[in-house]
């Protein structure tokens, strides 16, 4: 077995066994990249000589004795989250010039666990897409075929890993930018409960439901990422002061008793039959391994994708204000006057999804609309909540489809934003509630990954990864390599 | 919900954003669109609805009134597009 295929906890052994340094691994790791990424368009900016002098300080932190389980480990790291002294780009022609002055808690604290990151990944400009199209650096292709769609925001993260171009990456998941790629492309992908990960220095698109994941080929590797990335942090005001769990510690535990609750509203129409049936045999295997399945409803569901295309542009619309062509990113040719700076610095810079989503925003907080829009989408979206929390009430979790279709054609709903909305019909509740959430590979639908959802109550991460890894002790949809990149 | 071209010229000055003449007819039909597509919230009964703002109904952590960052200021200038003395440098407003 080449070290592509190995999971983190193999990887680690064999660094710790001496079988390979971290110097080799990530060298392994940089060459498929280049061997294979012209093909994918998943890295906007690869950093390879820093990776190599990162792992050469792994390895002798190795040698010390003072390793974490992930140092050596290489990653691939989404181009939201900032960079010191490296290109953080957000995927926009805005910030193609900013190298950012400082690091983000999150890759802090994976510099400081010993992780080794590759590069930088593609994504939808400012996070605001499902498949990947609308980046400034050109789309990313899905590596099960290359004439579809990753999905987004978080596409270049997620098309990676499929390809095992790097075994981890980072995400970050508003409305279901990590589980519905992760999906997609055939991987597993976490999003936990708001206010787990730290948002400090994560490039800011909706605030109130911006979170940050991991992905990686199995729960038990996406286990190890995330307890690293969790955490309290002072520096952003909506971090939660709670411990981190040891999720790992959760894998192996005993899924009988456990309750599972399927909302009828995610298996109506508009579910492709291929994947209802995909996730329909999942829930026979959780069965087997000692679940109880129930039905429930969750009856204000339909309303999330409306609630959310208010209350996320909105928010993005006062976030992006800050891009203005004074103090960093793009700035236009010989601005006549300052009203002519800011509309040409934005005009050029952002493309035209954040146009959309900025004016959408912009409306809806205009003096006389706030209470018809804002107001009432955040009255709507505490019915969602509740709708979760008392189905809480009867069951541990909650399980779904993470997408209604597998993936979709380049090009095929790009013209069409409401139809590209509604890709994320069964993610985007999640983040108005605030939950943690995860998709997980449940079978191949005519050659394409389908993906199967588990939602969780507030910070219990380590329950769903628990479960995660035990369907996949009984299932290998997880190990499938797209051909190609095997 | 329809708007029409000169509403979203008003909203694209609003938010300070360019918009090409040729690109008007395009976002008019987008942004109608989505705008159709979310009232229907306005269906849903909500009066005694609290709105929701935050999912664990958290508030604000204060802190103490203290220095805490130090100056940064050459490192983030660095980065500016234009820059003179310390100062971030636009275009003349008052003449």
């Amino acid at each position: 077995m080449t070290m592509f295929q190995k999971n983190i906890q193999e990887l680690a052994a064999g660094l710790t066994a001496g079988e390979y340094s971290s110097e080799e691994l990530t060298r392994h790791f940089l060459e498929r990249i280049e061997k294979y990424d012209s093909q994918l368009n998943s890295v906007i900016t690869l950093t390879a000589e820093a990776a190599l002098a990162d792992a050469r300080a792994a390895d002798q932190r190795r040698k010390d004795g003072q390793s974490t389980p992930l140092t050596g480990i290489p990653y691939l790291h989404k181009d939201i989250f900032c960079t010191q002294g490296v290109r953080t780009s957000c995927g926009s022609r805005m910030l193609d010039n900013f190298e950012a002055p400082y690091n983000a808690t999150v890759t802090q604290k994976l510099k400081d666990a010993g992780a080794v990151m590759l590069g930088k990944t593609n994504m939808d400009e400012f996070a605001m897409g499902s498949s990947n199209e609308t980046s400034f650096y050109g789309p990313v292709k899905n590596p099960w075929d290359q004439a579809r769609v990753p999905g987004g925001s978080s596409g270049g993260s997620a098309a990676a890993v499929a390809a095992r171009l790097a075994p981890l990456s980072t995400g970050t998941d508003t409305g279901g930018s990590i589980r519905q790629p992760a999906a997609l492309c055939g991987i597993t992908g976490i999003k936990p409960t708001y206010g787990r990960v730290s948002r400090y220095g994560m490039i800011a698109f909706a605030s109130s439901l911006d979170q940050a994941g991991a992905f990686a080929t199995s729960a038990a590797d996406a286990a190890q990422l995330l307890e690293i990335m969790s955490g309290f942090d002072e520096r952003d005001s909506t971090s939660i002061d709670r411990p981190v769990e040891s999720y790992s510690d959760f894998l192996a535990n005993d899924l009988s008793g456990l309750k599972i609750g399927l909302p009828r509203e995610f298996f109506s129409e508009g579910l492709d039959a291929g994947v209802g049936a995909a996730v329909e045999a999942a829930t026979d295997e959780l069965k087997k391994l000692g679940a109880e399945i129930k039905q429930i409803s969750l009856p204000n569901s339909g309303l999330a994708v409306p609630a959310y295309y208010v209350v996320a542009p909105a928010e993005c619309s006062s976030n992006l204000s800050r891009m203005d062509g004074v103090r960093f990113g793009y700035r236009c040719e010989d601005p006549k006057d300052l009203e002519d700076l800011y509309v040409r610095s934005r005009g050029e810079g952002f493309g035209a999804e954040v146009k959309r989503r900025i004016m959408i925003g912009t409306y809806a907080l205009s003096a006389g609309y706030y209470d018809a829009y804002y107001l009432k989408a955040q009255q709507v979206r505490r019915l969602i909540r509740d709708d979760f929390a008392a189905a809480f009430q009867d069951v541990d979790i909650i399980l779904g489809p993470t997408a209604p279709g597998t993936a979709f054609k380049l090009g095929e709903k790009s013209d069409d934003p409401v139809s590209m909305y509604l890709s994320d019909i069964y993610t985007i509740a999640v983040n108005l509630a605030g939950l943690p959430g995860m998709s997980v590979p449940c079978g191949i639908v005519d050659g394409l990954p389908a993906g199967l959802q588990l939602i969780g109550n507030y910070f219990d991460e380590g329950r769903l990864l628990n479960v995660a890894h035990q369907y996949q002790q009984v299932s290998d949809w997880h190990q499938q390599i797209p051909a190609g990149f095997a | 919900m329809s708007l029409d071209k000169e509403a979203v010229g008003k909203i694209a000055h609003l938010a300070r954003l360019g918009v090409d003449a040729d690109e008007y007819e395009t976002y008019t039909r987008n942004l109608s669109d989505i705008l159709s597509f979310v009232e229907q919230l306005n269906a849903v009964d909500t009066s005694g609805v609290e709105p929701m703002a935050h999912p664990m109904d958290a508030s604000q952590r204060l802190r103490p009134d203290q220095v805490s960052e130090s100056d940064q200021r050459d490192q983030f200038q660095r980065i500016a597009p234009k820059v003179e003395a310390g100062l971030y440098l636009v275009p003349k407003v008052i003449e």
